[in-house]
């Protein structure tokens, strides 16, 4: 029948865009891999990933591909954009779920939704033109720095940690505060002893989505981080510059060719993992709090 | 008995593991009412469903045995399941117009099935509104939401709609239980019209309702068919205890 | 609680600290915006916004870049929309619940979380070299849309499953087919959520620099047609404050961005509000 015919092939249809998703990151899978494994196997692995040099155009002597220091920048910027933005954002959650005045929330909340939508590459540049020459004034260094990166980052991850520790607070039962509050605990009491450990799952997983996020960021970082393929030193200093691993990317893709292009690609492999990995800790972790709470 | 329209043999179903219909057979005679009582989830939604195969849509539901329709069983597996909707049409117990106009939700199926004209679409929907008793409420205002008509004229739209793509059977599944006193009044008078032209199967909880319109009335339990007959005798002298005991009222 | 301050002052001082943690969040967006605007309006002139850039954009204007933009927003749409739909109404209303459609969530939530540089790169190596795009705007529009995609499925797919069942099964009962349902009740009252979806989608595609970088060029001629390559207006700006071309008109152009940015997300918002109050017509 032709009815039948014509429905079996619109779900045909549907079912080709619902696979696209899934056929485009095995695509980039598969073309990371093609065009990074082959460096990663010369330079054999441990190397690539726990070697101290990048130097992919040696003057003298052969080029050296260790992206350790990367790695760690990677972190480090965002570890650092975590310790600012995640007591800073279930302040602003607890805010907005716990004591704003209806006016406040609505202009709290209408604030975040514009913070989401400005381009990263905007808040990198302000970064670039405010943070960097003010911390080079204040706190000395270069000013391209660690602490930098991890502020305009803090930035970024400041609207969904927000959202989302809203979100958990608010589905926290109201029994819980009333009778908390019934038997003459103060409202930050409340807060503090009641409804933060309740919502405590939520907000983990919140804040390792942002970490994933933080480290797949591109633009903000890479106006800011100075971009030196070297560890701080001391390891501590958050004035030093560092250079994360999309901004290796980011910096050098347009000129590199052969093995150097590989060896961003491998970074590129290195980066999908790592924020895989996060995003799925993520996911597992939302997951389980809902189970609980059904 | 008259003509038969649909006839039931042994007709079981299964949600999952859980049986929900155990040998159902009756017969449904054609161009009456024939009205489905018994408590709460004994499965009469679920036996009526059977009947255009909503239950399709239910994961996990298998039906066995047989349900004859212009002699051909439901259930075979080359039946077109979406003639025999548009044969056994259905009208659902909360009144579910769709968020379109009027005019749009009568003319939504003779759409679906072809037809184009203007002029036809408008005869179809004018015929199909008088027939629901809403012509005279709303034939000034066509085009406005079906969804700012009141509980009562969404469900004469829903039955409007229903009718205008020409079924053989009507199957009403609680059509009333949301509406008040009136408009219930006046989708059972528009009932009693209804069966001139088509055979009609109502699932109901109101008793006085069931004797008020059917002519025929099955009564359900768990699942099985304790009794079906005349409805002037299931209500007036039953066989059955069990279903004396749930006309009077004394459980249920 | 320390026994050094009593539970009501911590209550107090707690409260001063949350009001203060609000008022910081607020005080950093003023300023990020307000210094942008103060910096750059002064830039912002027809001739800025409808004349071509000279010496490298450090003066004249910048309509290729916001052309190169919009062009790139075209080529993401048309091909995310469709797919995008095409898919959430495959996941919500066709998938039978099986590993299959595990799979394809699974692939949906993995490419949302793919770091936008690396699509840059997946970009770059298919787009541009396997497929022989270059850097144009084809490759970068399609770049984009390997960024959209997962959004639009994913608002798409709830809309859809907001459409109350009632629907369906009314329709269903008429003798409509699955796809006549889909296409005539579902979608059309699905229909507010995904366009105020798909525009947001736009406003986060807009921005985007990374997956552009190295997939649509950085020329900045006009563009002619899909093989040649742009700047956007994000890349503009990064070029123009790295490089040291030119900060004023890198505010200016920040400013042009920003309010792109904004109309885009205030149309999505006046569009919810227009059909709360309307209903669908077929
Ligand atoms: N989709 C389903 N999945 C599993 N079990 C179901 C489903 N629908 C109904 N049932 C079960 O089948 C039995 C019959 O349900 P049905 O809805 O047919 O009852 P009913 O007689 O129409 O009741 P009511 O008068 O409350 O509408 C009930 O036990 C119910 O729990
Ligand atoms: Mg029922």
């Amino acid at each position: 029948m032709n009815r039948k015919i014509s429905e079996k092939l619109i779900e045909m249809l549907l079912f080709a865009s619902a696979a696209t998703a899934i056929i485009i990151v095995a695509l980039i899978l598969i073309f990371l891999v093609k065009e990074g494994l082959p460096i990663i196997t010369k330079v054999g692995i441990i190397d690539f990933c726990l070697g101290m040099r990048w130097n992919p155009i040696a003057m003298v002597g052969d080029p050296t591909y260790g992206i350790f220091p990367m790695i760690v920048g990677s972190f480090y910027v965002a570890i650092g954009s975590l310790v600012l933005a995640v007591p800073f954002g279930i302040a602003c959650a607890v805010f907005l779920a716990e004591i704003a005045p209806s006016w406040a929330r609505s202009l709290l909340k209408h604030s975040i939704e514009l913070l989401v939508g400005i381009p990263s590459v905007i808040l990198g540049f302000v970064g670039l033109v405010l943070l960097v020459p003010f911390i080079k004034d204040h706190l000395g260094g270069w000013g391209f720095s660690i602490l930098a990166s991890s502020i305009i980052l803090a930035i970024m991850a400041l609207p969904r940690i927000i959202s989302i520790s809203d979100d958990a607070i608010r589905a926290v039962p109201m029994d819980y505060r009333d009778a908390s509050l019934a038997l003459g605990a103060t409202h930050w009491y409340t807060i503090r002893k009641v409804i933060l450990p309740s919502a405590r799952s939520g907000i983990v997983a919140a804040v390792i989505l942002a970490m994933a996020t933080s480290i797949g960021e591109t633009m903000a970082v890479l106006m800011v981080a100075g971009n030196v393929s070297m560890l701080p030193s001391p390891i501590y200093d958050i004035l030093d510059p560092v250079r994360p691993m999309t901004s290796n990317i980011a910096l050098e893709m347009s000129y590199a060719t052969g093995d150097h292009a590989c060896a961003l690609f491998a970074t590129g492999i290195v980066l999908f993992i790592v924020v895989a990995v996060l995003n799925a800790i993520s996911h597992r972790a939302l997951k389980s709090r809902m189970g609980v709470e059904r | 008995m008259s003509e038969i329209e649909i006839e039931s043999k042994d007709l079981n179903l299964w949600y999952g593991t859980a049986q929900a219909l155990k040998e159902i057979t009756m017969a449904v005679p054609t161009k009456k009412v024939t009205a489905i009582i018994g408590p709460s989830g004994c499965g009469k939604s679920t036996f009526i469903r059977c009947i255009n195969r909503m239950n399709d849509l239910i994961k996990d539901c298998r039906v066995t045995g047989e349900l004859l329709f212009e002699g051909m069983n439901i259930y075979d597996r080359d039946v077109d399941v979406v003639t025999l909707r548009k044969k056994i049409g259905m009208v659902f117990q909360k009144p579910n117009p769709f968020p379109m106009s009027i005019y749009d939700n009568v003319a939504y199926g003779p759409r679906l099935h072809g037809v184009k004209e203007r002029e036809e679409l408008d005869r179809i929907v004018e015929v199909s509104l008088k027939a629901a008793a809403l012509w005279d409420e709303v034939s000034e205002i066509p085009d406005r939401s079906a969804l700012g008509l009141s509980g009562g004229q969404q469900q004469r739209l829903c039955i409007a709609r229903t009718l205008a793509v020409e079924p053989n059977v009507v199957l009403f599944d609680e059509p009333c239980s949301a509406l008040d006193p009136i408009s219930t009044a006046k989708i059972e008078d528009l009932i009693n019209n209804l069966k001139r032209d088509y055979t009609i199967v109502i699932v109901t909880h109101n008793m006085q309702q069931a004797a008020r319109v059917s002519d025929y009335t099955a009564f359900f339990l768990l699942g099985e068919i304790i009794e079906f007959g005349k409805t002037k005798q299931i209500f007036e002298m039953p066989d059955k205890k069990s279903t004396e005991d749930y006309i009077t009222g004394r459980f249920g | 609680m320390s026994a050094l301050i009593s539970p009501v002052t911590a209550d107090k001082a707690a409260k001063v600290v949350l009001w203060a943690s609000a008022g910081i969040a607020l005080l950093i967006l003023a300023v990020i915006l307000g210094y942008i605007v103060v910096q750059g309006v002064h830039v912002i002139s027809l001739s800025f916004l409808l004349g071509s850039p000279r010496l490298s954009g450090a003066e004249g204007g910048i309509l290729p870049a916001i052309v190169g933009t919009f062009w790139l927003m075209v080529v993401a749409m048309l091909s995310s929309v469709p797919i995008g739909i095409g898919a959430a109404i495959y996941l919500a209303e066709y998938a039978p619940k099986s590993a299959v459609t595990a799979v394809i969530s699974f692939g949906v939530e993995c490419l949302a979380g793919v770091p936008s540089i690396v699509i840059g790169l997946f970009g770059y190596a298919f787009l541009s070299i396997y497929l022989g795009f270059g850097f144009s705007v084809l490759s970068g529009g399609l770049a984009l849309m390997f960024m959209v995609l997962p959004w639009i499925v994913r608002v798409s797919e709830e809309s859809i499953k907001t459409v109350p069942n009632a629907f369906r099964e009314a329709s269903l009962a008429l003798g409509a087919t699955k796809w006549q349902t889909v296409r005539r009740v579902v979608i059309p009252s699905a229909i507010p959520g995904i366009t105020t979806g798909v525009i947001l989608g736009i406003g986060k595609a807009i921005g985007e620099t990374a997956v552009i970088m190295f997939t649509a060029g950085s020329s900045l001629l006009m563009p002619m047609s899909l093989f040649d390559p742009v700047r956007a207006l994000p890349y503009h700006i990064y070029i123009l404050a790295s490089e040291g071309i030119s900060d004023p008109m890198a505010y200016g152009s920040s400013i042009v961005l920003l309010v792109m940015v904004l109309a885009i997300n205030l149309a999505a918002i006046a569009i919810q509000r227009h059909y709360g109050r309307h209903y669908v017509r077929n």
